[in-house]
């Protein structure tokens, strides 16, 4: 992990886009508000169209704010074109310049700034190395691989030494393993060149793995800020919950509460004792988030906060997936290890029990 | 079942069947007279266009290049018998009275002032036509065709129809004198017809089109993805202009040159009309000389040297542009 130095790279402030106007007009961004630190590596990650890349072409200039002011570090810069902000992006499509080579399209952004051809040509150098791209300095845009590109457009945006490097879903293009690839390439140049990486993407996995911290988006919100680990186990709300990873809901009735903690009961009749949200009444209902992982399968017993039929069993190579029609309604699905190889203890339609941690059932704000 | 069939004698299991070697020599002949018939349609697919070209555009420069070896008739047409006085007297000039061979730069001079001509009229249609161009290209696709409809709009009338409307605009009586007299901003007619101006002008006015739809062609395939980039990569306006959309859109570039170029320096017509005869240019030189000149030989040469001197100017023009691709792109 690197370290923080916990100073804003950027922040924005109550940050508005809308698109067109009237009754056709679309709202990009809702009031949205985040502080990015230096040397971070953050994702803002959605589905299409939850306002991600606005956010992120907000940042780089290439769109006004309708609404609210956008900082770097410290300095508001909402007015100013892309071209005076020392921002870099790398584009989904990679954008290079065909008419240039490898070389000259990591020079590109060195030569507009100004900087001398000795100090252009060394900065080149140490990039091109930086990506492992030297044998290729001489070629066309055109005779690279799609992974080359993206290790030029990488080296491109990175050439200039940004204070910050904007990434739009730069590993969609590529297939599976060279994704894999690049994302702890990724890492290693955040790491090595301490510039703070604010990454976009709608893949949950991607997020997971090489983010310091994620803020997830929806409809132009951001719902939630967090590490991983926070937002996979702590999910504040049924989106957040549902879009990363799987999730079952089990709804509970509130019995009681004190303060901000309380009583709920499960469909099972089990009670358990929780922290509520305030708005929850007593007789009404929440919802628990409960990641398949966390549910161990037992024989029917007292002991267990659930029970149900197994309706379905799938095999997944390292783990396999039991599907469990619930006794009280609804279903859930259960995720086992296939520590000791897969053993078909269980048949379908068996009689089972389900066992979960109390710390492993989160109340959802919903 | 056919009649034959049946009377056919049954070859029975011990009829010899037809050899290997005849089976393959007959798949040989099969195979080799389907080549023949490909060959056959290959040419019958090409001959219109094999017959067009050979009527349209070989013949008539065989005969072009026939007459200027010719000897010129007293009443127009040609003497059958081989001369290269054409060609000399583009250059030379009889003495009149010493019958000497005098070096005479006229021909030469109406050249050079034709290229010139069409050297400016090019850069004219090119320094304005790229921001009509660009700005057809970034509107949204619906109103492009639009766009592209109005700047086509004038090939639906006659050249000469349009060029005399300009002469009409032009002229010391004509609209554009009248309005800047009656607005007060001149108290004198400002000449312009039957200047090097005018025909300019209406060579810049003709060829416009012919600049303006490759630039365009050209313009809205580009990727303006790029143009973000060049933004974000700190290059400004001017910068993102000259660096990017400039060298990306060089085809276009490239081809509305020679669009412009090449009719321009041979125009006839608008020098004609808007020169009235005084500024010749080579296109009214080699009507000329088909005409009221009675000299169909000097007529040819003079059409042979034009079409070699576009040649040689192409060839240099494109190895430069593309040599100057290269070099960018290293």
């Amino acid at each position: 992990m690197v370290e923080l130095t916990g100073l804003p790279a950027v922040e924005a402030k109550n940050v508005t886009k809308t698109f067109g106007a009237g009754p056709d007009a679309v709202v990009a961004l809702d009031n949205v508000s985040v502080t990015i630190q230096q040397n971070e590596f953050f994702t803002l990650l959605g589905p299409s169209g939850c306002g991600k890349t606005t956010l992120l072409r907000l940042i780089a200039g290439f769109e006004l704010p309708t609404a609210g002011s956008i900082l770097l570090e410290g300095q508001e810069v909402a007015h100013l074109p892309p071209f005076k902000r020392m921002v870099n992006t790398v584009f989904q499509s990679y954008a290079l310049f065909p008419h240039l080579t490898v070389a000259e399209n990591i020079g590109f952004g060195l030569k507009m700034l100004g900087r001398r051809r000795a100090d252009r040509d060394a900065q080149i150098e140490k990039m091109l190395k930086l990506v492992k791209m030297e044998p290729m300095r001489n070629r066309k845009v055109h005779q690279l691989s799609g992974g080359q590109q993206q290790r030029v457009a990488l080296a491109r945006a990175l050439a200039p030494h940004p204070k910050v490097l904007l990434l739009d879903e730069p590993l969609s293009a590529l297939d599976l393993k060279l994704r894999k690839e690049m994302q702890i390439e990724l890492k290693r140049l955040q790491h090595e060149t301490g510039i703070t990486f604010i990454f976009v993407t709608h893949d949950q996995e991607e997020a997971l793995t090489m983010s310091d911290r994620i803020a997830v988006m929806s409809h132009g919100k951001i719902l939630q800020i967090g590490t991983a680990n926070e937002i996979y186990e702590h999910p504040v709300d049924r989106f957040v919950a549902d879009f990363i990873g799987e999730t079952n809901f089990i709804e509970a009735e509130v019995m009681q509460r004190i303060g901000n903690r309380g009583q709920i009961r499960l469909p099972s009749g089990i009670a358990l004792a929780r922290e509520l949200d305030p708005i929850a009444p007593v007789g009404g209902k929440v919802t628990l988030a409960i990641r398949p992982e966390r549910i161990d399968l037992v024989k029917p017993g007292a002991d267990c906060q659930l029970a149900g039929k197994v309706e379905n069993i799938v095999y997944f190579g390292t783990d396999t997936h039991f599907h469990i029609d619930l006794d009280t309604g609804g279903d859930v699905t259960v995720r086992v290890q296939n520590r000791r190889g897969f053993q078909e203890v269980l048949k379908q339609g068996d009689a089972v029990g389900l066992r979960i941690a109390p710390e492993a059932m989160q109340v959802l704000k919903d | 079942m056919t009649t034959t069939e049946l009377a056919a004698p049954d070859p029975g299991p011990a009829a010899p069947g037809p050899t290997p070697s005849t089976t393959l020599s007959a798949a040989q002949a099969a195979s080799a007279s389907r080549e023949d018939k490909a060959r056959i349609s290959r040419w019958l697919l090409s001959a219109p266009a094999l017959v067009t070209i050979t009527i349209f555009g070989i013949l008539p420069l065989i005969i072009i290049v026939i007459y200027s070896f010719l000897k010129a008739a007293p009443y127009g047409g040609v003497v059958w018998s081989p001369s290269i006085e054409a060609y000399v007297s583009f250059l030379f000039q009889q003495d009149i009275f010493t019958e000497e061979l005098v070096f005479s730069p006229d021909f030469l001079q109406i050249y050079l002032r034709s290229f010139i001509f069409a050297v400016g009229t090019t850069l004219l249609c090119l320094v304005l036509g790229f921001p009509t161009a660009y700005f057809m290209a970034t509107r949204p696709p619906r109103q492009r065709n639009w766009w592209v409809l109005l700047i086509t709009i004038p090939f639906w009338s006659n050249l000469l129809v349009r060029t005399l409307a300009i002469m009409f605009i032009i002229r010391d009586e004509g609209l554009l004198n009248n309005i800047l007299i009656g607005l007060k901003i001149i108290d004198q007619p400002i000449t312009i017809l039957y200047t090097d101006f005018a025909i300019v002008l209406g060579l810049f006015y003709s060829f416009l089109p012919f600049m303006v739809l490759p630039l365009y062609a050209s313009l809205e395939k580009l990727d303006f993805r790029l143009v973000e980039a060049g933004y974000d990569l700190y290059a400004s306006r001017p910068k993102v202009l000259f660096r990017i959309i400039i060298p990306l859109s060089k085809p276009g570039i490239i081809a509305g040159c020679l669009l412009v170029f090449i009719p321009a320096l041979g125009a006839y017509v608008t020098p004609l009309i808007l020169g009235g005869g005084r500024h010749m240019m080579i296109g009214d030189l080699i009507a000329q000389q088909f005409g009221s000149g009675r000299n169909w030989p000097l007529g040819a040469a003079q059409a042979l040297i034009l079409m070699s001197a576009v040649l040689v100017a192409l060839f240099f023009y494109v190895r430069a542009t593309t040599g100057k691709v290269k070099h960018g792109q290293g």
